[in-house]
C-alpha cells in the first residue's frame, strides 16, 4: 500500500526541497504544496520509472559528491590555465574507452555526467551493449592511466553505491 | 564589515568572470569541436560557481537572507550540460568520424551509434 502511494521517496524528496528552493521561502503552505507535487509527480510518472534505484551507502554518497565537486575544482584551474597558455600543437588530444563494470542504467549516467562534468575529459558513446563508454580527453599523455583513473575514482564509488 | 564581505563577493565575480573569459577564449583558441567542446562544460562551469556563490554571498552578508536559487541553478546545469555535451558529441561522431577511426569498445557490440543494440530479454 505505501510502496503504491510513494513508489519512489527519494524522488519525492527531492522534488519537495526543490520546489521549496523554487519559492525559496519555507512556510507551512510551501511545504504543504511542495509535499503535494511530491506525492502527486511520482504516482503519475510511475510508469517511466520502472526500475527504482537504491541508494546503499549515504556516506559514499557524499564523500563521491566531495571528491567530484573538489576535483571540478581542481582540475578546471589546469584546464583553465591549459587554454590560456599551451600551444595548440601542444595539444595530444585522443579518444579512450573505458569498459565498465557498472550495469545500473543510473549509475552509467551519474558516471557519464561526472565524467563530463570533471575537465580533460568528455564522455561522448555507450556502446550498442552498453558495456562500454567512449571518452573524449583533451590533452592526455598517458591514455591506460587516465582510463584507471576514472574507474578507480569514479566507478568503484558508484559501484558501492547503486549495485 | 562591510568591506569584508564586498572583497570577498568581488573576488567571486572576477574569478567567475576570468574562467568564463579562458572558456570562451577556448572556443576561438582551439582547432577540433571535439576539443572546442571541452570549454563550454568546464571553464565556464566553475565560472558560473563562482558568479553563484558571490550571489549567495551577497544575500546572506549583505541581504541577511539565505537564497536557494543558486542552488537550484546548480543541480540544474550538472544536470542539462553533460546532456547537451553528449548530444553535440554524437552529431559530430555521425556527421565527420568514421568508425574505424574511434579505439574498439572492447565488446561484441560496436559503439551505438553504428551498431544496433542487443534484443532486450522477453521480445
Amino acid at each position: 500500500m505505501i510502496s503504491r502511494l510513494i513508489p519512489h521517496p527519494l524522488l519525492s524528496i527531492t522534488l519537495t526541497l526543490v520546489w521549496l528552493g523554487l519559492v525559496n521561502k519555507v512556510t507551512p503552505g510551501n511545504l504543504l504544496l511542495g509535499a503535494i507535487f511530491g506525492l502527486v509527480v511520482p504516482m503519475i510518472t510511475a510508469p517511466y520509472w520502472p526500475d527504482q534505484p537504491t541508494l546503499r551507502r549515504p556516506l559514499v554518497v557524499v564523500r563521491y559528491i566531495l571528491v567530484a565537486l573538489s576535483d571540478i575544482v581542481v582540475a578546471n584551474v589546469q584546464v583553465a590555465l591549459m587554454i590560456a597558455f599551451k600551444p595548440n600543437a601542444n595539444f595530444k588530444s585522443r579518444w579512450i574507452t573505458v569498459p565498465l563494470e557498472l550495469t545500473s542504467p543510473e549509475a552509467i549516467t551519474v558516471l557519464a555526467g561526472t565524467i563530463t562534468m570533471t575537465p580533460g575529459t568528455l564522455s561522448a558513446m555507450l556502446s550498442a551493449d552498453a558495456s562500454s563508454i567512449l571518452v573524449h580527453c583533451l590533452h592526455t599523455e598517458d591514455p591506460e592511466g587516465e582510463v584507471a583513473n576514472i574507474k578507480q575514482r569514479y566507478e568503484r564509488p558508484l559501484k558501492e553505491i547503486f549495485e | 564589515m562591510a568591506s569584508v564581505s564586498e572583497i570577498l563577493i568581488a573576488f567571486f565575480i572576477v574569478c567567475g568572470g576570468l574562467f568564463g573569459l579562458v572558456g570562451s577564449f577556448g572556443l576561438i583558441k582551439l582547432r577540433e569541436s571535439m576539443q572546442r567542446l571541452h570549454g563550454p562544460t568546464k571553464a565556464t562551469t566553475l565560472g558560473i560557481g563562482c558568479v553563484l556563490i558571490a550571489s549567495m554571498l551577497y544575500a546572506l552578508l549583505v541581504k541577511d537572507t539565505v537564497s536557494f536559487h543558486e542552488l537550484l541553478i546548480t543541480l540544474f546545469l550538472f544536470l542539462t550540460a553533460p546532456i547537451t555535451a553528449n548530444f553535440v558529441a554524437k552529431t559530430y561522431i555521425i556527421r565527420n568520424i568514421k568508425e574505424d577511426d574511434l579505439p574498439g569498445s572492447q565488446s561484441e557490440y560496436g559503439w551505438s551509434v553504428y551498431d544496433d543494440p542487443p534484443p532486450t530479454k522477453g521480445e
